[in-house]
């Protein structure tokens, strides 16, 4: 590439009409950042928020975020499930302080402003003011109106015992928001068993949050950065594999089946394989397969923007993103189980969880390779990512893992959505943006 | 001190207070072989989220229940795990005997300790990395004090990025 006549350009200029490769300034810029929470966090799309058995009892919450908005997850007395913003409709404060509790009403500290748990505002300190020698001093407005100052009530959808938002009321509904191809894969691992939490892991990855999305529709990089994966034998080329994505290409599965048969030597091609290696104690690789996984040992689904469903053989939880700014994400991991298991598959599951989150044999070193390009990124904003393997062009399905098509799928819903200037609705694989081919 | 202090002899508490002090010149040291010497075969070492710790969560961030999980660590970090490379400081306090138990003939001591780990990448500022305590429990065996359990629950509510190295 020539000399650039500026290091730091202004707007976002893509190379090609398509979308292999990606201009660092999609991750670098501040405007663009605020345009993507607008267009995808708090417009036209779901956002993951939770798990009903978080919150399994009346009055239960959780606090957490949509977006860069702190919302409220909370269950009320008849058994719903409500999102109400966390920012007092008085003075604008975020009131709620706890990560999660049991409440009968949200109290606002400042001035006691109380609402019900689905966001009513049931009653204002001294509204009709204080009598003081047979007068009445002060009080709200007679025209105020209770009912016009309730917190910002969320609409809300529930599947399987997962729960979204959406800031936007003409959100299409969840199921068709997932689409019907990836929705299989969402219903294979949330099929109605009831969940049960194991806990969390919490990690800020100085990164802009579309890598993270990225790192999983991304199967060229498990067998080289991960070599813990390939050592143990646990990643091979002879693994079975699938990429699957959405009619938008903005949710993607990364379908695999691990590979057993054969020499090692032969279906692996990577030199950090070591067929001699074993575990001191190969408990972490105790694994037991599954009625439901229905083949695939390895299942990792992107729902854009917010979330990651991860079935890693036996180890399963979600993995919700939220941005804090264009270069820096806050990535909480929840590991659960299912009602039906023993001890022995609780166990099992607990102990793979090793080999994930931020200190994880194969998770760590992610979080890391994001922070890295980020630095890139941020030293050459003029510049671009490549990301060409397996061709230019949106396969909307292959059968093998050695492309990036799902990483170009998604950026070329990114362009239709941010560079038509509407909101995400309409949008198709074939209005503008990347080639797609089936 | 509380009627029910913990009584212990000089040469105990010398020993053991070296212990804290030698584990945190290992974890330190970048010798990695180090760290698993300090655990009985069938330990529990646990990291673990204060949040997860409090209520009743069983999700450690690493838990590994024999020392050869900890040598598998060991080698993950040092042929596996690709990373920034870093040192790490640990600040212990001063252990509190919680109790004392005999299993065996062999001695085992409940404790606790605070401590603070700082995180000095190349080229940067040193910043604190991960704070909480340890709960431990530490056994005599016939090659001197190891711990039977060390469940180290931590506060900071984010961690910065990764944890690659021992706590």
């Amino acid at each position: 590439m020539t000399t650039p006549s500026t290091v730091f350009p202004t707007g976002v200029s893509w190379e090609t009409a398509g979308t292999s490769r990606i201009p660092f300034k999609v991750y670098t810029d501040e405007e663009v950042h605020k345009q993507e929470l607008e267009r995808f966090f708090y417009k036209g799309h779901w956002s993951y928020v939770g798990l009903e058995a978080e919150i399994p009892e009346p009055g239960d919450f959780k606090r957490t975020v949509v977006g860069e908005r702190s919302v409220i997850m909370v269950r009320d007395a008849e058994g719903g499930i409500s999102v109400v913003e966390n920012v007092c409709a008085h003075r604008g404060m975020r009131f709620c302080r706890e990560r999660h509790g049991n409440r009968k009403e949200f109290v606002c500290p400042y001035h006691q402003w109380n609402y019900t748990l689905k966001g009513d505002l049931q009653g204002v300190p001294f509204r009709r003011g204080v009598k003081q020698d047979g007068k009445v001093n002060g009080g709200m407005p007679a025209d105020f109106k209770v009912e016009d100052h309730g917190l910002t009530q969320l609409k809300v959808a529930t599947r399987g015992g997962v729960v979204f938002a959406s800031f936007d009321h003409e959100v299409e509904p969840l199921e068709d928001y997932i689409g019907p191809t990836i929705l299989q894969y969402f219903d294979r691992l949330f099929n109605g068993r009831k969940l049960r939490i194991l806990g969390y892991n919490r990690q800020r990855i100085p990164g802009n949050w579309k890598l993270m999305q990225e790192n999983i529709k991304d199967p060229y990089h498990p067998g080289l950065l991960h070599t813990w994966f390939v050592t143990f034998g646990l990643w091979r080329a002879d693994n079975k594999s699938e990429l699957k994505m959405d009619a938008h290409g903005r949710h993607a599965a990364m379908i695999s089946t691990r590979g057993q048969g054969g020499k090692a030597a032969q279906v692996t091609q990577v030199p950090s394989f070591k067929e001699s290696m074993q575990l001191n104690d190969p408990r972490f690789l105790d694994i037991v397969p599954e009625p439901w996984w229905n083949g695939p040992t390895a299942v990792m689904t992107t729902l854009f923007p917010s979330v990651i469903l991860q079935q890693q053989v036996n180890s399963v939880s979600t993995r919700h993103i939220q941005p804090d700014g264009h270069g820096s994400f806050d990535f909480v991991w929840t590991h659960f189980a299912f009602e039906d298991d023993d001890d022995e598959m609780l166990q099992r599951r607990l102990r793979q969880a090793n080999l994930f989150g931020p200190a994880g044999f194969v998770s760590a070193d992610d979080g890391e390779v994001i922070e890295f390009s980020q630095e890139g990124f941020e030293q050459k904003p003029f510049h671009r990512a490549l990301a060409e393997l397996g061709g230019r062009a949106v396969d909307l399905h292959t059968d093998h893992m050695v492309t990036e098509t799902l990483i170009r799928g998604m950026y070329g819903y990114w362009r239709r959505v941010m560079e038509e200037g509407g909101g995400p609705r309409g949008s198709t694989p074939q209005a503008g943006g990347a080639e797609v081919s089936q | 001190m509380s009627s029910n202090a913990i009584e212990m002899n000089f040469a105990d508490w010398f020993e053991l207070t070296n212990l804290y002090a030698d584990y945190a010149r290992a974890v330190d040291s970048g010798d990695w072989d180090l760290w698993p010497e300090f655990f009985t075969e069938d330990c529990l070492y646990r990291l673990v989220p204060r949040e997860n710790h409090e209520r009743g969560f069983p999700l450690a961030t690493l838990s590994f229940d024999s020392k050869g999980m900890l040598k598998d660590r060991v080698y993950g970090i040092r042929e596996t795990l690709f990373h920034d490379p870093y040192y790490q400081r640990h600040v212990t306090g001063a252990p509190v005997v919680r109790k004392v138990e005999a299993v065996a003939g062999n001695v085992r001591w409940h404790c606790e300790a605070n401590y603070a780990v700082f995180r000095t990448k190349l080229s940067e500022v040193s910043t604190v990395f991960n704070v909480g305590r340890y709960l431990d429990v530490v056994e005599r065996t016939p090659a001197g004090l190891k711990f039977a359990e060390r469940i180290c629950v931590y506060d900071s509510e984010m961690i910065p990025n990764s944890i690659i190295y021992p706590i």
